[in-house]
């Protein structure tokens, strides 16, 4: 079997079957989504801190979206702020 | 006021953590102004979140009540859970995240407000009717025929059910998660079980989605 690449067929399928590897649960992702989003930002290996977490996130939408915002809003912060 | 020196589960978090928590820890005027500092945050993370959500959103009005609720919410989390940080994360980081959350889940929820869930049948239509692609579609199309035999023979109804609406019919999981009655974990169990159970039956008929790596829950 190839791998899923980008195809909208094989896109669809790779959604059906998920992460393959241990993952997080939902709980144990937001408990750890502050500590794994700093040490991403900070360019720190984030998936050895903390295992299972991205295989969580390829796998669930919602709080996929939640790291996509922490993520989003903890860079809009550390931009300078616009000159008028 | 206390020297904000908190240690917090044996780490010794950031100075500006810390004194997060003592004033949040305090008692009278300091709390006070504390959690107000802390409901402000809270309020501009959950504006951003809803500006992502809804950009150029007409219902201005009923979006930024809607960010107050989320900040709220989020606060009254944070109060109930403070004694669980453990320093691992700047405290504002490890604050943000209860407002994201709360504000991502209720504009999904008001997005699906009117809508019903979409039925099993739309989304198998969706499985059966994939675009054309290049050479290679008959493969393609046998491994599709093969993980519908799957989802229909080896899963539970209330599997097939979550499936379906979360991957096929892009139902977010918090609306489908309040429809049944449950939560986000829980409806994410069944999905990660209901996966887990298609790649073993497409296994056991030679087939693989992602190279048949048995998975499990960390």
């Amino acid at each position: 079997m190839s791998d899923l690449g980008p195809r909208p067929d094989f896109e669809l399928l790779g959604r059906l079957a998920g992460p393959a590897g241990p993952e997080l649960t939902c709980e144990a992702c937001f408990e750890e989504l502050d500590r794994y989003v700093e040490h991403e930002l900070a360019g720190g290996d984030a998936d050895r801190a903390v295992p299972g977490m991205r295989a969580h996130l390829e796998g669930c939408p919602a709080c996929r979206e939640d790291h996509d915002s922490l993520v989003a809003l903890l860079r809009a912060e550390a931009e300078p702020p616009a000159r008028a | 006021m206390r020297e904000a020196s908190t240690s917090v589960g044996g780490r010794r978090p950031d100075a500006e953590s810390a004194a997060w928590l003592d004033a949040l820890s305090a008692v009278g005027r300091e709390r006070e102004e504390a959690l107000e500092r802390l409901h402000a945050l809270l309020l501009r993370a959950a504006r951003f979140e809803i500006a992502r959500r809804r950009p150029g959103g007409r219902e201005r009005r009923a979006l930024d009540d809607l960010a107050m609720q989320a900040a709220d919410d989020a606060l009254m989390a944070i109060v109930r859970k403070l004694h669980t940080y453990r320093g691992d994360s700047r405290f504002t980081t490890w604050a943000y995240k209860f407002a994201l959350l709360e504000a991502g889940v209720k504009v999904r929820r008001r997005a699906w407000q009117t809508r019903e869930i979409p039925l099993e049948a739309e989304g198998w239509a969706r499985l059966a009717d994939p675009r054309p692609s290049p050479a290679g579609n008959a493969e393609t199309a046998e491994l599709i025929a093969a993980v519908r035999d799957a989802i229909a023979g080896a899963l539970t109804p209330h599997q097939r059910t979550v499936l379906i609406a979360i991957t096929l019919n892009d139902v977010p999981i918090d609306v489908l998660a309040e429809r049944l009655a449950t939560t986000r974990g829980a409806v994410y169990k069944t999905l990660h079980d209901a996966r887990r159970k298609l790649r073993a039956r497409l296994a056991e008929d030679g087939l693989a989605l992602d190279g048949a790596r048995e998975g499990g829950t960390a």
